[in-house]
């Protein structure tokens, strides 16, 4: 990467130079670096996709990333499940979890966002601070005390730990990812709204969710693949193999007897746990990248 | 925070308003308004109340007893601090997190700003390598990339081959404690993408005018480099060394997932986080992880302040650049 760097806008002298030869040895010389830096950001995905259809014993020594002879044992091992669960169990629990977390961030978020943006009330300034200052608080914390608190609330061992903060807003990324959205909505709607005799949550269903479309997309996306990857909370809030969620349910099946001689079913299980997240990225990478990059700028 | 919360719009106010309204009926206004905001605010307040402010009140004071969740809290003072700082696992955690942030920030951080310099020069086929870059920082914190590292970096697989033809034996990265922590920098580099997206966006909006006229005085790719684009992104640069840094700090998911659930071997990767755990959830010692994480706390507020601190000597906001 030391001549990108050096060299930050080489674009700029090659137009005004336009050498065609200079450009073309550029335009080389940029392709090849970044074809390198791909071949090594996508080899473990690669390798995860081929490793899956090799025997066990050749998962971690052989090095050609597809097998010459690939087997389907892997997957139909999977079939018969862990632990006398059936993996289905896992995916289920996962989806609940995933989908319960996007519905309750789509509408906490978005109400307290809008109370943000487009409602003068007094002492929103201070709040607004507050929330952001959950934001680079230590989740940390927060861990025991919660703990405890669901403990004696007889709530460990189920998904309510995992979900509530969902439904109140407390994941102050998407709550300011919002707010950013609905701010550069044109005021003139609003009051047009108003003049018509709408009231605030008129105006926020018909008018300003509609209008927020992508800011909620990118929201639902991000708390999808946030939940389905969750592991740390499971690991602490549930305890019974039945409410696993895949994270949970891969961690016991490698530590399950036999994995040793199962080491490709490991493997292909992890494929498979992490399939919904890539058809979610390579459906919706758009979304994502643009909700990345306006987090970080207007931040 | 300078100007990344600033919510006030200094809209004028509306017209039709002002025009007609009495100050008995603007009164009014106000409260409805005020009335409205708290109402749409409520999920956020009452999440704020019970799962941010109460908690953090609750383990504060926890830090201060002897607590295992079964038996009621009982008041020790400082004790925890005291027997954690003579605690050598806990030293040996706060020496694996620091190596942690300070080798693999900078690194994710540098090879971020490097890939989006060069994806910056808006070559075709920027969107696709954009995307792919991008990838691994919405897998790299499952478990099944967990495991793929782990297998990756195991004796005779892919990384221990590739150092042997280099002549360095090392017998596979996870293996060993003088390793096993490189392969959880190198998990933390390869999510490099996020950061990286950040910074293309920062980039697209130096203006190019600015570039040529640097051109045009003689100033070479360097000078272009340390005098235009490092100063005109210089807030994201912020943003993203902040995230990350605080990010890092709280490493769990990979540690433990690619060191077996051991955070090890020899405690080598047993960052921060995994001991809280441990002492947590596995020896039930709710006011000493309490107190670590109280630690923790004030350890990213120390990092936090600083950098808020030391950006007014190298952040240009766009109001005070020329």
């Amino acid at each position: 990467m030391s001549h990108s760097m050096g060299r930050p806008m080489s674009v700029t002298t090659a137009t005004k130079s336009p050498g065609l030869g200079r450009r073309r040895t550029g335009s080389l010389v940029w392709h090849v670096g970044a074809l390198a830096v791909l071949a090594v950001v996508l080899y473990p995905v690669v390798w995860v996709i081929g490793a899956s259809f090799k025997p066990s014993k050749d998962v971690i020594n052989s090095l050609q990333l597809f097998p010459g002879h690939p087997i389907l044992a892997n997957f139909k091992g999977l079939a018969k499940g862990i632990a006398d669960i059936s993996i289905w169990t896992f995916f289920q629990n996962s989806l609940f979890y995933a989908l319960g977390s996007v519905v309750g961030i789509l509408i906490s978020c978005s109400l307290t966002a809008y109370a943000f943006a487009r409602i003068r009330f007094a002492g929103r300034n201070l709040l607004f601070s507050l929330m952001i200052g959950t934001l680079l608080l230590p989740y940390h914390v927060l861990l025991i005390p919660q703990y405890v608190m669901f403990q004696k609330l007889q709530l460990v061992n189920t998904y309510v730990p995992l979900l509530i903060g969902k439904y109140l807003a407390t994941e102050a990324f998407f709550v300011f990812l919002m707010v950013q959205f609905m701010r550069n909505l044109p005021k003139e709607l609003d009051e047009a709204a108003r003049l018509d005799g709408c009231g605030h949550l008129r105006i926020y269903w018909s008018i300003v969710l509609p209008l927020c479309r992508p800011a909620l997309i990118t929201s639902a996306i991000f708390t999808f693949i946030n939940a389905w990857n969750d592991f740390m909370g499971p690991l602490i809030y549930l305890n019974e193999p039945g409410k696993y969620t895949v994270s949970l349910g891969l961690m016991m099946f490698r530590d399950s007897d036999g994995v040793a001689a199962n080491y490709g079913g490991m493997i292909a299980m992890s494929l498979v746990a992490l399939l919904p997240v890539l058809l979610f990225f390579l459906a919706f990478q758009r979304y994502l990248i643009d909700g990345m990059a306006t987090s970080g700028l207007k931040g | 925070m300078g100007t990344a919360v600033t919510l006030v719009d200094d809209a004028p106010p509306d017209t039709r308003q002002t025009r007609s309204a009495t100050p008995a009926a603007k009164k009014r206004r106000g409260r409805r308004e005020n009335l409205a905001g708290y109402l749409f605010m409520s999920p956020w307040i009452a999440g704020f109340l019970l799962l941010t402010a109460g908690p953090m009140v609750a383990s504060l004071y926890f830090a201060f007893t002897d607590y295992n969740l079964f038996n009621s809290p009982k008041w020790i003072g400082f004790d925890n601090f005291t027997r954690m700082f003579d605690d050598p696992r806990w030293q040996k955690s706060v020496e694996v997190t620091a190596k942690y942030v300070v080798i693999g920030t900078p690194l994710k951080l540098l090879l971020a700003l490097g890939v989006a310099m060069l994806l910056a020069q808006s070559r075709r086929g920027q969107a696709l390598y954009r995307a792919a870059f991008y990838a691994p920082s919405l897998i790299g914190a499952s478990v099944s990339i967990g495991f793929v590292w782990r297998t990756l970096f195991s004796d005779g697989a892919v990384v221990d081959r590739t150092q042997s033809l280099f002549g360095s034996h090392v017998g596979g990265w996870v293996g060993d404690p003088d390793w096993i922590l490189y392969s959880l920098v190198a998990l933390t580099v390869w999510q490099f993408g996020a950061p990286m997206v950040i910074f293309l966006a920062g980039l697209k909006q130096v203006p190019r005018e600015l570039y040529e006229a640097a051109a045009m005085d003689g100033a070479g790719p360097f000078r272009r480099f340390w005098n235009i684009t490092l100063p005109m992104i210089s807030p994201v640069l912020f943003f993203n060394v902040l995230l990350e840094t605080i990010h890092s700090f709280q490493i769990f998911g990979s540690a433990y997932v690619v060191s077996n659930s051991q955070c090890g071997p020899a405690d080598a990767t047993l960052v921060y986080t995994c001991y809280l755990y441990q002492q947590g959830f596995k020896n039930a010692q709710m006011g000493f992880a309490s107190a670590m994480a109280w630690m923790l706390l004030l350890a990213v507020a120390l990092v936090t302040a600083v950098l808020f601190w030391s950006q007014k000597k190298w952040v240009h906001y766009e109001e005070d650049a020329r």
